[in-house]
């Protein structure tokens, strides 16, 4: 360390400052901005030359290699001909990326002037009659991309709490008692692979004949496609957490037995803390495959999110419908990469021995 | 929390630089996972979405609309302008409603949700809500207050099948294939196709769909059979010489690049995107197969009609003001209808493929553009009146192919049509707009009893009498005639 020391009085201050740098470092690193951790660290005052050197595996060379694809990328797509047109290049998909955000920009300006005259309605209405009772509309545009892009996140984290409450649980159980598990397993196995496409038109019959209200709180689309991905992100999370329970290790069930812990105290005390590991890995793989299974499920359910979006663009078939795809695609990747750093940060959190050593 | 003794369950513990402990507060598990589950529970709350519908009242000059907030369906299909430019331009906020226009993936998913609420109402094919009705497929009750259009679709073939069908199209004296062309034309493909042993594939985009009709319509003219419905065949093809299938608009022009079918009838711009795309022909225009027939219609439920009355008198008559708009001064405003319907949000093709035929042309081969001003016809010749002698076309037609199994007497033709066309409702809006002088007393058919005289606008100049579809059935030769049904394959009966 270069900090001046003060003859006989520790720096408190500063070595405090750079401990915070070097652990707001750490934390970087696990959501995934370690590139960012070197700089940190140099102001906390480590050895330059070093942690530019780290600078090399975590910034520098996934730079090159994105823009060698993306070089690659441009050059090969003009020579691509199909029935819409030539392959989309890099320029064509960022152009039409604008053309989504400036299309949000325009309705936005459009919801507020329909506020507007809808304020004037209002105000001739009751310059006539004072007393009248004048109800405002809702403006009623169409879902521009960033609603849509809201709308899918909704879906997915409705699909994924509704798999998480059922699965975390019923893990427990299973990894718990070895009957339960037995008697479960057979059914689990064969339930897991089924593909989200498969599950819709049954969730879709089962959901058009239960739920029937005259105001329903939220539309068919988004029911059956919440619960398409919760049929399919359930398995992960439930796998995950039997294994986790089954697997505390056996002097540890001793001691609770030693002790006679009542089963609510185990659980609290033991089978929660220890299991947490293997449940958080299991949900942040459920949230994976909820994402992959919502774009699909949202095609064809039809809930105004990314999936409907692409399926829409489809149908178009005008000349920029590819680059807009490739767009949707693109989105769908960024964010499924932040959700799953999300419950990697999340999982980290709460279990700081995993998880740690990721540089990315 | 002494930094002599850190807390072996703390891996930082293990971190040499002890001071993280006091500048980063330890987080107990319990605390986080406590709120974790709290932030967890707050966000599953916001996670419902809105209920997006306000049931508004609104005073205005329409009387008291009962539902303002409604969410409309519809293909994506130029033939839904009325509902694009009804929104677009204001008609709909002028009656006080706030409608909100939804792409349908497909006909099928269309129909399901207008019968489940979902949507207030759309865009519909003719014949779903006499499909509807009389039970074929969905059974529910769905009325039609207001046609959408006449004509607007087209066959088109693969180019193998236009090569080959080429030769035995009469030519005019310039060498370009005279139109209309018949399918007589292409009788000889055919069997060469089944010859091979090869069966001969065409779409279309419904099992009740105008498509399907008209397509049905031009084969049987030209001598080929489109094949048969039964109780026991739902798809249409016993002792068919064409097999006729299903596939949704926009993935057309796909399957006909595919191979998987080799023509097929659609709406625009489907035809002139296979143009456009080098993949096909258009050999024929349902104008020139019946001159103005009737093609989409504007469906809603029953139920909701009840409950509903001056809200779908508000729609009709927003509806009728943008066919008018549509028709307007020879069609002078079709180019910025283009441009509306050419975003993605409506029809969302490329603004060029949608304007020929929006704007009276029509592209057959590449290169060969002719005239057809009447393409798209949304608003004249009385094209929104719902007419019974319509409705009582698509029924014969349906009994025609066996869609309906048994013989009906003219009686029942007479009251299915009147149970599900409703120019009453029509009349009450086009009244309305009389009165407040949007529209002249002119522009619509006070006088009509529900039925067109009798035509002989057909290509193959078959006479039809509204009031007589059984005799029409029988002037018909490829088609179920009276007493007979299709059973095990084969056609039994008188």
């Amino acid at each position: 360390m270069t900090m001046a020391i003060d003859a006989g009085r520790p720096n408190y201050g500063s070595r405090r400052f750079a401990s915070g740098l070097k652990a707001t470092g750490r934390i970087l690193e696990t959501v995934g901005l370690g590139w960012l951790s070197p700089f940190l660290n140099i102001a906390a005052g480590e050895d330059a030359l070093a942690e530019l050197g780290k600078l090399w595996g975590r910034l520098i060379v996934p730079l090159a290699a994105s823009a060698l694809f993306v070089a690659l990328w441009a050059a090969a797509a003009p020579n691509i001909k199909t029935s819409l047109g030539a392959v989309p290049g890099p320029v064509q998909v960022a152009e039409q990326a604008a053309s989504l955000w400036q299309d949000y920009q325009d309705e936005q300006a459009k919801a507020h002037d329909y506020r507007v005259r809808q304020e004037a309605r209002r105000a001739a209405i009751l310059a006539a009659d004072p007393g009248a009772h004048v109800n405002m509309l809702k403006y009623s545009g169409r879902p521009t991309y960033i609603d849509q892009i809201f709308t899918s996140l909704r879906t997915v984290f409705t699909g994924f709490l509704l798999a998480a409450v059922i699965a975390v649980p019923l893990g427990m159980v299973c990894g718990l008692s070895r009957t339960i598990n037995a008697a479960l397993n057979p059914l689990i196995q064969i339930l897991k692979p089924v593909s989200p496409l498969a599950w819709l038109p049954i969730v879709t019959m089962v959901v058009s004949a239960l739920y029937v209200t005259d105001d329903p709180l939220a539309p068919k689309s988004f029911i059956v496609s919440a619960f398409t991905v919760t049929l399919c992100s359930l398995w992960p999370a439930l796998i995950n957490t039997t294994l986790g329970v089954a697997s505390i290790d056996p002097d540890l069930v001793n001691v609770t037995r030693v002790l006679r812990l009542s089963p609510l105290t185990k659980v609290r005390k033991l089978v929660l803390p220890s299991a947490l590991p293997y449940i958080f890995t299991g949900l942040r793989l459920s949230l994976g495959v909820g994402w992959m299974v919502l774009i699909a499920a949202e095609m064809l359910a039809q809930n105004p999110g990314l999936g409907k979006f692409v399926w829409d663009e489809f149908q178009n078939g005008s000349s920029q419908s590819l680059a807009r795809i490739m767009v949707a695609v693109l989105t769908i990747g960024l964010i499924g990469f932040l959700l799953d750093r999300l419950m990697l940060a999340l999982q980290t959190a709460v279990s700081p021995d995993t998880g740690r050593g990721d540089p990315t | 929390m002494s930094d002599a003794n850190p807390d072996p369950q703390n891996p930082d513990a293990r971190n040499p630089d002890i001071m993280t402990d006091r500048f980063l507060p330890r987080l107990s598990r319990r605390l986080l996972l406590a709120g974790g589950a709290a932030a967890l529970a707050a966000a599953a709350a916001a996670c419902s979405p809105k209920a997006g519908k306000t049931v508004a009242a609104v005073s205005g000059a329409a009387g008291a609309v009962e539902k303002a907030q409604l969410t409309l369906g519809f293909i994506k299909l130029t033939d839904m302008a009325p509902l694009a430019i009804a929104k677009e331009l204001g008609y709909f906020e002028d009656e006080g409603l706030s409608v909100a226009l939804e792409a349908q993936a497909n006909w099928k998913v269309l129909l399901d949700r207008v019968i489940s609420g979902e949507l207030d109402g759309a865009h519909m094919l003719a014949g779903q809500p006499l499909a509807a009705t009389i039970g074929f497929g969905t059974k529910a009750e769905v009325i039609t207050p207001f046609s959408m259009d006449l004509n607007g679709n087209g066959i088109t073939v693969a180019n193998k099948i236009w090569a080959q069908m080429k030769p035995h199209v009469p030519k005019m004296a310039d060498g370009r294939p005279q139109h209309p062309i018949s399918a007589a034309a292409m009788k000889p493909v055919v069997e060469a196709y089944r010859g091979r042993g090869e069966p001969f594939n065409m779409g279309m985009v419904f099992p009740v769909s105008t498509h399907n009709y008209y397509l049905r319509y031009w084969l049987a003219a030209g001598g080929l059979h489109p094949g048969f419905y039964s109780p026991d065949d739902v798809t249409g093809q016993t002792q068919a010489q064409v097999l006729l299938s299903v596939t949704p608009p926009p993935q057309m022009p796909a399957t006909l690049e595919a191979g998987t079918i080799l023509g097929y009838c659609v709406g625009e711009p489907w035809n002139q995107q296979a143009v456009f795309k080098g993949i096909g022909v258009p050999v024929i225009t349902d104008d020139e197969i019946w001159t103005n027939n009737p093609e989409k219609v504007f469906g809603i439920t029953k139920a909701f009609a009840e409950a509903n009355p001056q809200t779908v008198k508000a729609l009709v008559k927003a509806l009728i003001r943008a066919g008018m708009w549509l028709d307007e001064g020879g069609g002078k405003n079709r180019m910025q209808a283009v441009q509306i319907l050419s975003r993605p949000d409506y029809v969302g093709a490329d603004p060029a493929v949608i304007a020929n035929s929006m704007t009276g042309t029509f592209e057959y081969e590449k290169g060969d553009k002719r005239a057809i001003p009447d393409f798209n016809v949304f608003f004249r010749h009385f094209a929104t009146y719902p007419y019974y002698s319509d409705a009582v076309w698509f029924l014969s037609q349906m009994r025609r192919w066996g869609q309906i199994a048994e013989d009906k007497s003219d009686g029942w033709y007479a009251d299915t049509a009147k149970q599900v066309y409703r120019p009453d409702l029509y009349r009450a809006a086009a009244q309305a707009l009389v009165d407040e002088g949007k529209a002249a007393k002119a522009d619509f058919p006070w006088d009509t009893d529900g039925y067109k005289p009798v035509t002989s606008a057909f290509i193959d100049k078959i006479a039809y009498d509204g009031r007589k579809p059984n005799a029409y059935l029988q002037s018909q030769k490829i088609g179920l005639k009276a007493g007979q049904k299709v059973a095990g394959g084969k056609v039994v009966g008188a």
